[in-house]
Order: C-alpha cells, then sequence, then structure tokens
C-alpha cells in the first residue's frame, strides 16, 4: 500500500449504506447488462480485462458504468440474489449503479452503498485492500 | 446548487399522488441530485428499457406500478422483450419461470397504458419525437439514434429511471438536454480514407466501433463520411458507438441535424482531441470484431439493431433465386411494425422462401433464439459481434450483409463481395 495513502476518505453519497469488503479494483468500466451475469456476479464481458472474475462480496472501485440501459436491474438483480458487490465506489457521477442500489433498496430494503471520490483519493483505492464503510460516506482503509 | 422543484414535483414527493408518484420523483429527485442538474424538464414522449425482463428485480418493480392502477400520461414506447410473444418456444431454454416472468412484466407495461412496439429501433416507427423534443430514451443505440439523427434530447436514462421519468413526465434538466451538452469534443476525421469505402454500411459499424471505443462518453464529431449517408448506415453507427463506448450523441458533419458544418458540430470551438482515421486503425477495429477463422457457418444474425423496411428490401434482392444452406440458420431481427410494412411491400415472401426466419419482438445476441445459437455466426452488425461472444457460445464472425447472405447460401463462410479491388478488404 502506498505509504501516503490516507486512512480515510470522505467520499460523497450517491447512495446509502454501510459494507465491509475487499476492494476489486477494475481497470476498465463495467456493463451490468451484457458484461456481467447477476446469476453468479461474474464479469463476462470478454473485451473486459477482467473477464471471469467474480464481484460477489467485493467493493467494485471503477470509473463508471458502460454499456446498455440495463445496468440498474443488473445491480439490483444481483443485490437480490446477493451475488453483486457489497458497494460500489465511483470517480464519475454515474446515475445507473446509484439508481440500481437505491431500488433494490426500495423492492428488497438491501443498503448498498455507492461512492463517489475525488481524482486523487481515487488512486489511493489499491485491488484487495479491506476497506469499511460507514453511512455518511466514510472510506476506512485497512490493510 | 440546490436543486429547484415546482410545485407538482413537490407535491408529488410529498405523496399527494399517492406512493408511487412519491416513489418516481423520488428516484427523478435523487438523479437529479447526482447530476447537479438545476430544475427539472418536462418530457414529451419515452421508449423505456425496463420491460426488458431478465431477473425477478424487473417483475417487483413493475408490479408497484401496477398495484398502484398507474396509467402513463406520455406517449410510452417500449424496447425489446428476452422473448417473442408470438413464439412461446422461443426461449424454451430459459425455463418456464424466466418465460412466465418476462410475458408477465411485458402484460404489466401494456396494462400502464404503454404503445407495446417491443423494438429497440422505435425510431423506424412513424408517430415519434421529432428535432428538439424533450424525451426519455433508454435502449443505448436508440438514445444515439434519437439525439444524433432525429435532433430529439434525452441522455441515456437506464432501467426504472426511464420509468419513473415517464410517469412523472420529468427529467433532470442537465447534459444532452440543454444546448451546451450537446457540444462535440472529440473529432475523428475520416476525410483521408477511399470514398468508396466511406460510402459502405459496413464501414460505418466499424467507424462506429473504434469510434466508440475512443470517445469513451464524450460526442464525437465524424467529419467525412458522405452527405448522403443512409439512415440505416447511421443506425449502424448509433448501435456501435453506444455498445463499445458510452456514446450518447454523435456528429457527422454535413449529415446529422445539428452539424451542418463542422463549427456549428464543435459549437465554435475546437475539439479536445482530433482523431485522423487511419486505414490501419479501421483493419484493426475490424479485425477485432470478427475474431472467427473463415470455415462452416452455423448461423447468420441480422436485425441489430431491429431490421428496417429498407434493410428488408435489399435482403430480398439479395436472395432472389438463392436459398439458406440447410446446414445453416440465418435470423433477422425485427419489430412487428417493420414486418408488416415488408410483408405488404412483398419482401418477405422471396425471404421466407430462401429459408430465413424472421424474428418478432426480440433479438438474437442476447437469446439461443429458437434454435440454439452456438458455433461460427455470421452477422452484419458490430453491436451483435461486441456483445454476443459475453453471452451465447459463438464465433463470431463479421462481415457485409451481402456476404452474409452469400455465406448462408454456400454454409461457409464468404467474404466476396467485401474483398474485391477497392471494397473493404482491401483496406
Amino acid at each position: 500500500m502506498n505509504s501516503e495513502a490516507p486512512a480515510r476518505i470522505s467520499a460523497t453519497v450517491l447512495n446509502p449504506g454501510t459494507a465491509t469488503g475487499a476492494l476489486l479494483v477494475l481497470d476498465e468500466t463495467l456493463s451490468f447488462w451484457g458484461g456481467f451475469d447477476p446469476k453468479n456476479g461474474e464479469i463476462i464481458d470478454r473485451h473486459h480485462p477482467q473477464a471471469g472474475q467474480s464481484v460477489t462480496g467485493k467493493i467494485i472501485v471503477m470509473p463508471a458504468s458502460r454499456g446498455s440501459a440495463g445496468t440498474p436491474a443488473g445491480v439490483a438483480e444481483s443485490i437480490r440474489l446477493v451475488t453483486g458487490p457489497v458497494a460500489v465506489i465511483l470517480r464519475h457521477r454515474d446515475i445507473n449503479i446509484a439508481i440500481g442500489a437505491m431500488v433494490a433498496g426500495e423492492l428488497y430494503g438491501s443498503s448498498v452503498p455507492v461512492l463517489l471520490v475525488s481524482e486523487p483519493e481515487y488512486c489511493f483505492l489499491e485491488d484487495g485492500n479491506r476497506v469499511e464503510i460507514t453511512l455518511d460516506g466514510t472510506i476506512l482503509i485497512g490493510d | 446548487m440546490p436543486l429547484e422543484l415546482n410545485a407538482h414535483d413537490r407535491a408529488l414527493l410529498d405523496g399527494k399522488e399517492g406512493p408511487i408518484g412519491c416513489f418516481a420523483m423520488r428516484v427523478v429527485v435523487r438523479a437529479a441530485e447526482i447530476v447537479g442538474a438545476p430544475r427539472l424538464a418536462d418530457v414529451s414522449f419515452a421508449h423505456i428499457d425496463a420491460c426488458h425482463y431478465y431477473g425477478t428485480a424487473h417483475l417487483d418493480f413493475v408490479r408497484r406500478f401496477a398495484d398502484a392502477d398507474a396509467r402513463f400520461k406520455i406517449p410510452v414506447w417500449t424496447n425489446t422483450l428476452p422473448v417473442s410473444l408470438r413464439r412461446p418456444e422461443s426461449r424454451a431454454d430459459a425455463g418456464e419461470r424466466f418465460n412466465g416472468e418476462a410475458r408477465e412484466v411485458a402484460r404489466l407495461y401494456s396494462a400502464l397504458g404503454c404503445r407495446p412496439v417491443w423494438t429497440c429501433a422505435p425510431y423506424q416507427i412513424p408517430g415519434g419525437p421529432d428535432f428538439g423534443d424533450q424525451i426519455v430514451g433508454s435502449e443505448s443505440n436508440a438514445v444515439a439514434y434519437y439525439n444524433s439523427v432525429v435532433g430529439a434530447r434525452t441522455n441515456k436514462y437506464g432501467d426504472f429511471l426511464d420509468v419513473c421519468a415517464a410517469h412523472v413526465g420529468r427529467v433532470p434538466y442537465a447534459g444532452l438536454h440543454t444546448d451546451e451538452g450537446r457540444r462535440g469534443t472529440v473529432e475523428f476525421d475520416v476525410t483521408g480514407l477511399p470514398d468508396d469505402l466511406r460510402q459502405t454500411e459496413m464501414f460505418c459499424h466499424v467507424l462506429g466501433h473504434l469510434v466508440g471505443a475512443r470517445a469513451g462518453s464524450r460526442i464525437p464529431v465524424i467529419s467525412g463520411l458522405p452527405a448522403g449517408t443512409p439512415k440505416d448506415s447511421l443506425k449502424a453507427i448509433s448501435a456501435a458507438v453506444a455498445a463499445s463506448g458510452g456514446v450518447a450523441m454523435f456528429h457527422a458533419v454535413g449529415v446529422t441535424p445539428e452539424a451542418p458544418d463542422r463549427t456549428a458540430a464543435l459549437h465554435g470551438r475546437e475539439p479536445d482531441e482530433r482523431i485522423t482515421v487511419t486505414p490501419d486503425m479501421v483493419r484493426r477495429a475490424r479485425q477485432s470484431l470478427s475474431p472467427a477463422s473463415d470455415g462452416p457457418l452455423d448461423m447468420v444474425a441480422l436485425g441489430t439493431p431491429h431490421f428496417s423496411v429498407s434493410e428488408f428490401g435489399r435482403l430480398a434482392g439479395l436472395m432472389d433465386g438463392r436459398t439458406v444452406h440447410p446446414d445453416v440458420t440465418v435470423y433477422v431481427s425485427t419489430s412487428r411494425f417493420v414486418e408488416q410494412i415488408a410483408r405488404e411491400k412483398g419482401y418477405l415472401e422471396p425471404i421466407a422462401a430462401a429459408g430465413i426466419d424472421v424474428l418478432v419482438d426480440t433479438c438474437t445476441y442476447f437469446s439461443p433464439a429458437i434454435k440454439a445459437c452456438r458455433g461460427r455466426v455470421m452477422t452484419n452488425s458490430a453491436k451483435w459481434a461486441y456483445y454476443a461472444p459475453g453471452m451465447l457460445p459463438v464465433d463470431v464472425v463479421f462481415g457485409s450483409l451481402e456476404d452474409c447472405v452469400l455465406s448462408a447460401s454456400a454454409g461457409e463462410v464468404r467474404r466476396e463481395t467485401a474483398s474485391g479491388p477497392g471494397r473493404f478488404w482491401s483496406v
């Protein structure tokens, strides 16, 4: 882990919730419809560098989502099936991920946080780090 | 800047029109806050994607609206379904629950007052939005087409937000709804490529694929497309830029309505980036769409996005006297509306006689359709070529409509029309 990395980041809350888990930093944007299978939580977009990886139980870090309009439904369905990420940290203001998590909250009572961080903060989020996310959008970075 | 809401917006939030109006407005307000919109804007039309079931969340969501006896107050048209309502056998592979829930979702959206067009290419049906109209679009190719080719204004609204915005008739006034949000920022210059190449539809698929991959979510300006570039080619670009990238609008100088010239497309400013498209870039983009080797063919997939009347006309002409090889299945996906017009024009007879299967309401890139969609599949669609390998056990060969027809008839991949002198392959 970078020695100058902060122990905590105050993120903007796009959908509130709490979570603990390991970061999965995606090298490229991902579509949750067409690029992702909510039945097993796997990245199936063959053009994606992390194709074949599972996002289940992970805190996804990615710039934004991409592709078809089905992304919010893919997010909501994966939350319903508990195959999805437990939180998503974004660099861009992404409506689709946030609305998917919000509607899942309305339908199923879940609270999967979706957060927005600045570019420098984003760079401190390293794959495999364990972090805790609190309701106010604080990201506590462990080892 | 705080979000400014009018009296009706606030009444909805306060639950004056019931819990469903409150829920829908809360979703729209959340979206507006995320994008930092100063206010909401009225919309006059919507094309929704949330009817495209692929999980129980879709059904649970629409049931909220149906249980509240909600009715849309603006025209709302529907995207494709994962099944063809006309052919229950088409997704037997997916099981009873999937088929039952998919049909129930479709039934409920019809009950909410949608016009059940079940198409990803609603712009091929008359009566939709016009230039300057504020609308709700969702399906990515339709969003790109409505913005770029029609000049209607929409951001790409994902599932749930599309229905919520259509229900309250309001959207966050931001992005492509605003004048300044429609400025092209990255220019792709294709003027250096051979004329006869630029005139082919296949080039437009490949160009869209490479533009989308490089533009990301910016608004590309394409300089050098021929003035007479047909609608089918603009449909191809719309689909491809939105598959390989997050492009929701493009300008084609001298072709699309907000780009009479380069200056207009760029709103009088310089682009942030200028990319000269080289033959090598075109070649590599084409190769990435067509990873499979030549050889025996299992299937041909046409109609992504949904086939147009003019495409049916071309296909009917190409099939004249030819038949599909017995080892090959050819599907054409389209809407019921276009199918009906094509039938009236006499295009469907030679197509059916040749052994081609026309599929309505749905598409083949996300479903195995009637016969198993596997093996070596040829398509003329960059979007199909981009998505299908992740969703189906297929090896994709990308080619022109003419080559798809030749190959379907021969039973193996042919690239004859594309490989002649001066044609696509010789780039």
